[in-house]
């Protein structure tokens, strides 16, 4: 069981660092992905070792899966209306506001 | 292999099915009268607010689908603050809709009364599945509401900065939820109260596995209620966004967060901040964060010239001082915390209501075009400074009692054991960075009446907008003159979350 906790947290981990470093949204869309998939692996792989009697693991999973569809699809048509807005999807192009 | 369906009532989540169906109306509604329906949609919109508040009263108390959905007097509570957050932010939304959206009224609309059906399934929910799904439904839509100037570069920044950042919280709030699934064995918040009591002694010397999870629940919760170090999205997002979706995220979604919060940290794991954890409790954690809160807060609020991003820094000090009352897990704790976000419902949408409108008639946002607001609309100028008064918690005016009962509640937990006493800390710091925000607040209230006006504007008394001022108005007084049947209301809260006995 252990293996499965460290290749979620590695996965975790290379998803996080995705979101901080990448320029470009796509990029940072796609390591948000691969944080939601490293909590999948965790929630089946507790499933299956922990709590084996009800399949809520496993629904979470399944619920994350669609939920993260769902958050993927906003996300990519608000990466559109980025796109005709500055004709580029580079972090960079975010200083209107300043922090 | 044996498989029941839980017990199902769909009596009691009557007013999320109906405010579900009425989105839907809204919609349809616009496309059917070929988008030229005009205020109409609106009107529907905020008829099907009224209708779920009173499906809202007439809903009986009960479990309805399993453990997955309860309506107690907490929900009740917070169900009526999202209703009135909505009803609100969408009063304050028709000046948009007739010169900036007005081809698109119907999905603004709809958005913004799912996310509303969001937080509500939220505030039921006692299961961390349903409340995850209830926290997406609450987002998602917001996400796309805070985008929804398509041209504007304003906005579709602050629609990717909170698509990024919320999606971002999501995955550390689940990475969290994950371990405690497997740390306890179950997605049910009050079966897992009872799993982690029962392995107490291993929790004692806590493990590094329930640390790394109350850690990365906090972070999650953390950017949801925009607590620094996880704040810098908000004030972005509130300047970028449409105002009345500023508002609704300040006051709406922020009050999802603090539900979500009080589900999973007290229901959940209440166990983790007794009096034998410390100080590896999650108390200390998160009261770092509400002191930074109030500090940064209200320090960055005093720089700011644009009245949105004033707003949003002060909604980040507002949460600080929210957290201090979450943190005494006593009688009165989570009844002063639903007493202060009721008062700053009001303050907060009828302060963001007045924005919109001086947006709306002007295109500024800065506070200095403000300025000789009170010869030219007087009636906009002395309810903006009601807000802002009430807002730095200025008695007779509602936001005082919100910010004396955090305070109580604060000081009687810190009085009932010393392990506890680094609370007296948070008030006092809480304490003197009220006077801090005096400062910024005033100046609203100097630039509106004492600085010679450059440019005058008189604003418009229109209806649905002046409306929510007018109701902001009244709740900040009258709660403020009359706090206790609120209070009394409030005070059924503790108990359904187990706090004392019921």
């Amino acid at each position: 069981m252990h293996h499965y906790l460290y290749l979620a947290a590695i996965l975790f981990a290379i998803g996080t660092f995705g979101v901080i470093t990448r320029r470009n949204v796509i990029g940072i869309l796609m390591s948000l992905e691969l944080m939601f998939n490293a909590v999948n692996i965790n929630l089946v792989a507790f499933n299956k070792f922990v709590a084996t009697e009800p399949l809520a693991g496993q629904l979470f999973a399944i619920f994350i899966v669609v939920v993260a569809a769902a958050e993927a699809t906003v996300g990519l048509a608000i990466v559109l209306l980025v796109y005709r807005n500055w004709r580029g999807i580079e972090t960079e192009n975010f200083s209107v506001m300043k922090w | 292999m044996d498989f029941q369906l839980p017990h199902v009532d769909f009596r009691v989540m009557a007013p999320e099915l109906f405010l579900f169906a009425w989105a839907l109306v809204v919609i349809t509604f616009d496309l059917g009268t070929k988008r030229r329906s005009g205020s109409a949609t609106g009107y529907v919109a905020l008829l099907g607010l009224v209708i779920t508040g009173v499906i809202l009263s007439i809903t009986p108390e009960g479990a309805g689908f399993g453990a997955m959905f309860y309506n107690d007097a907490g929900s009740l509570f917070f169900k009526v603050i999202f209703l009135g957050a909505a009803f609100m932010a969408i009063g304050s939304s028709f000046g948009i809709m007739e010169r900036k959206i007005q081809h698109h009224r119907g999905e603004f609309l709809g958005l913004i009364l799912l996310s509303t059906v969001g937080m509500m399934f939220l505030a039921s929910s006692n299961e961390l599945l349903s409340l995850y799904i209830g926290l997406e439904l609450t987002t998602i839509p917001l996400f796309v509401c805070a985008a929804f100037f398509k041209d504007n570069r304003l906005s579709v920044e602050a629609g990717i900065k909170y698509l990024i950042v919320g999606a971002m919280s999501s995955a550390l709030l689940l990475y969290g939820i994950s371990f405690l699934y497997g740390l306890s064995g179950t997605t049910d918040l009050l079966q897992m109260r009872v799993n982690i009591a029962t392995t107490h002694l291993t929790f004692r010397e806590i493990g590094l596995l329930p640390m790394l999870s109350v850690v990365l629940l906090v972070a999650g919760l953390g950017f949801k209620l925009a607590l620094p170090p996880f704040h810098q999205w908000a004030p972005d997002v509130y300047e970028g966004a449409p105002t009345p979706v500023a508002a609704f995220l300040s006051v709406g979604s922020k009050a999802a967060g603090l539900v979500a919060f009080a589900k999973i940290m007290i229901n959940g794991l209440q166990v983790f901040y007794e009096d034998i954890m410390a100080p590896n409790d999650w108390g200390l954690l998160v009261g770092i964060l509400a002191g930074a809160a109030m500090v940064w807060g209200n320090v960055a609020a005093v720089r700011q010239t644009n009245i949105k991003r004033m707003l949003a820094f002060s909604s980040i000090a507002q949460a600080g001082y929210i957290m201090i009352g979450m943190l005494a897990l006593n009688d009165i704790g989570l009844s002063s915390v639903s007493f202060y976000m009721f008062t700053y419902l009001f303050a907060n949408m009828g302060a963001f209501a007045i924005v919109a409108i001086f947006e709306d008639k002007t295109g500024s946002t800065q506070i200095k075009s403000y300025s000789g607001l009170a010869r030219t609309s007087p009636f906009y100028a002395a309810s903006m400074s009601v807000f802002m008064l009430s807002l730095a918690g200025i008695p007779p005016l509602a936001g005082f009692f919100a910010k004396y009962y955090v305070f109580a509640a604060a000081i009687k937990m810190a009085g009932s054991n010393e392990i506890h006493q680094w609370l007296y800390w948070l008030v006092g710091v809480g304490l003197i960075t009220s006077v801090f925000a005096l400062y910024y607040y005033a100046n609203v209230i100097k630039t509106m009446y004492f600085t010679p006006d450059e440019s005058p504007y008189k604003l418009p008394l229109s209806l649905p907008g002046s409306a929510v001022v007018l109701i902001g108005l009244v709740g900040v007084i009258l709660f403020g003159l009359m706090p206790g049947p609120v209070m009394d209301f409030a005070s059924a809260i503790p108990a359904a979350f187990g706090l004392i006995a019921p």
